[in-house]
């Protein structure tokens, strides 16, 4: 079992940097979506896959038996899972605002931040870094 | 339980909470606000205190003994950078006082910067290797949202690169976790510091130290995982830049040298080599972009990653010496470039731009403000008494005493261009007259308030203040960095206090 669960994380990844490396914003959320998911499932492997007995420690003995599946790395899993659901859930009201804001989702027109010496910004929104303290 | 350890934690996650509940109260919400730091400062000095006195301290939490519960830990090391932390977090919300939008505040600003706190604290006390992945979580998260904060085209593209980079590095260091603990059968950083050694096959943990390579420079912005830095820091307003300068990459950095002088020490030759190639082109790619630079925020970016460089210099030469030299670094650039950051607020209140070409005349019109500059840039430079000075001499000797010449070399030919730099911005924000091309935009900018001034001077004072002293009275830091030095580079003493038995 862990053998199919690990060719299925390295295509995982392997999808998920492909993505990355593309130029729309729609396949940078798929790509981050699949890389973090890749992780979590990494993590969930390495405990070891296996349905024999219940991950108790018998009185007595101070380690776990053979057979059973560590219960740990579960448990840090299932952490994770609720970060990454909740960083990708803002990333994606990100996303959407940063549409809107540039009107169009090509990574390429969102160079504004690495222009030499661009002019201060047109839109007037961002300048609050520097006119704020007249404000209130 | 020891609530020394606890209190950096609870206080500002508490302050965090209570602040929301003044959502029309901007003025309770800034005193609020300052729980945060304050509580930071005064554990991170107890702890300097106690920590020195009666060795390193460690508490268990939930109360489940150490390996299998989580342990909070504090050495020297990470009670001084708990301290660092609570003065730049502290200039940096009292300079926000003097220019933040009350918008911004309604917002939630301040809860978000305390919330970051809790996870800047936590990362420093951590001593679990999962538990420091949440801590870097919940300080992430916050700085995305305080970086987007406000809207703007340039500050939500800033953000979709930042988040999007830390992202990736996040699944990195979570896969490195896992595959520690497949490997180990440990998270606890002690624990993990005895069992990597038995390990019997020191290949794949040292392919798991690269994993965390990958990760810890993604956030300390070492090269060549830099690009995400100078491409979003510019773009938040400035007391979250202050505030992410001095706090992030430091964050990073910290974690860079707690894994690789705990865990990852048995194949120094092959991992340390490899963060000194990185700290050598680290230094020289920040300071060759900072050249190109004509905006003030963004040129101070590109130093950011330069001086990261120094730092894993520190780290890559590996002797006590060369870790007290990295130590007095970062406290140096935590203090100096915070304070620069502040200077730049200001000049843009005044000038009504950041852009190099479209200021002058300044040292005439605000010559305080020069001032402040000038001591601060000169102790970013390295000049001779000031902190930056003492740091850089210590790391120089440290390369000299291990025969590392090259990696000096490239340290102080970078020290040079940094200068250049420095001389760049004050020539034209200084020293010049005001070019003739730009825009009459200065008569147009509302005059700021006297309190609003007090409020953004005051806390730049304080900074290059201590970022003076620690230049001329230099002995008790470099013995409390030496002394911290010492316990990374042998930490049978950590393993002891953290696990309670000889190793």
């Amino acid at each position: 079992m862990e053998i199919v669960l690990i060719f299925l994380v390295g295509g995982m990844f392997s999808a998920g940097i492909y993505l990355l490396l593309q130029r729309r914003l729609a396949q940078l959320i798929v790509g981050l979506g699949l890389l973090t998911n890749a992780t979590n499932l990494l993590v969930f492997t390495v405990a070891r896959l296996s349905r024999e007995g219940a991950p108790l420690i018998e009185s007595g003995a101070n380690q776990l038996e053979e057979t059973a599946s560590d219960p740990t790395p579960q448990a840090l899993v299932l952490t994770a899972i609720v970060i990454g659901f909740g960083v990708l859930a803002f990333f994606i009201t990100l996303a959407y605002r940063a549409y809107r804001q540039v009107g169009s989702d090509d990574l390429e027109q969102m160079v504004s931040t690495d222009l030499l010496d661009a002019d201060d910004d047109p839109d007037s929104d961002s300048q609050d870094g520097l006119l704020e303290g007249a404000a209130d | 339980m020891n609530l020394l350890l606890v209190t950096p934690i609870i206080v500002p996650m508490l302050a965090a909470i209570a602040a929301l509940a003044f959502r029309e109260q901007p003025s309770v919400r800034r005193i609020i606000s300052l729980a945060g730091p304050l509580s930071m400062l005064a554990a991170g000095f107890a702890l300097l205190v106690i920590v020195d006195r009666d060795g390193i301290q460690s508490t268990n939490l939930g109360d489940w003994p150490a390996p299998f519960g989580i342990v909070l830990v504090a050495d020297l090391f990470s009670s001084f950078m708990l301290l660092m932390a609570g003065i730049v977090s502290l200039a940096a919300l009292v300079f926000s006082f003097g220019t933040l939008r009350s918008r911004n505040i309604r917002f939630g600003h301040y809860s978000v910067v305390n919330l970051m706190l809790v996870g800047v604290s936590g990362a420093f006390l951590t001593g679990d290797m999962f538990n420091l992945f949440v801590w870097f979580e919940l300080m992430l998260i916050s700085s995305f949202v305080l970086l987007a904060l406000g809207g703007g085209r340039r500050r939500i593209e800033g953000s979709v690169k930042y988040v999007a980079i830390n992202l990736l590095s996040s699944a990195f260091f979570l896969a490195g976790a896992g595959l520690l603990y497949a490997t180990t059968g440990t998270l606890n950083m002690a624990d993990l510091s005895v069992k990597i050694a038995e390990v019997d096959n020191q290949g794949l943990v040292t392919t798991i130290a690269m994993f965390f390579v990958i990760s810890f420079g993604l956030k300390s912005a070492a090269f060549p995982l830099f690009f995400w830095l100078p491409a979003s820091y510019h773009t938040p307003s400035i007391d979250v830049t202050a505030l992410f300068s001095g706090l992030l990459t430091k964050v990073g950095v910290y974690a860079l040298i707690r894994t690789f002088t705990l865990i990852f020490a048995n194949d120094v030759d092959f991992t340390h080599t490899l963060i000194m190639v990185l700290a050598g082109f680290t230094m020289v790619v920040g300071v060759v972009g900072a050249v190109a630079q004509y905006d003030y925020r963004r040129l101070l970016s590109f130093h950011i990653v330069s001086q990261i460089g120094y730092m894993l210099m520190g780290l890559s030469i590996f002797t006590p010496a060369a870790l007290a030299g990295a130590i007095l670094f970062i406290a140096h650039n935590i203090l100096v470039k915070t304070s620069l950051f502040l200077v730049g607020g200001l000049l843009a209140r005044f000038s009504g731009t950041e852009s190099l070409n479209r200021m002058g005349d300044m040292y005439r019109r605000k010559p305080v403000i020069a001032g402040l500059f000038a001591v601060a840039a000169l102790s970013l430079a390295g000049i001779p008494p000031s902190s930056g000075f003492i740091s850089k001499l210590a790391l120089v000797r440290a390369g000299i005493e291990d025969e590392a010449y090259v990696i000096t070399g490239i340290s102080l030919f970078v020290s040079l261009l940094t200068l250049y730099s420095m001389t760049k911005i004050w020539n034209s924000v200084f020293w010049r007259p005001m070019p003739e091309t730009a825009p009459g935009a200065v008569a147009e900018l509302p005059p700021v308030r006297r309190l609003n001034l007090l409020l953004m001077l005051s806390p730049i004072l304080f900074l290059v203040g201590l970022s003076a002293i620690f230049g001329f009275v230099a002995q008790p830091v470099f013995e409390i960095a030496t002394d911290a030095a010492e316990s990374l580079i042998d930490p049978s003493a950590y393993v002891q206090a953290v696990l309670g038995e000889t190793p």
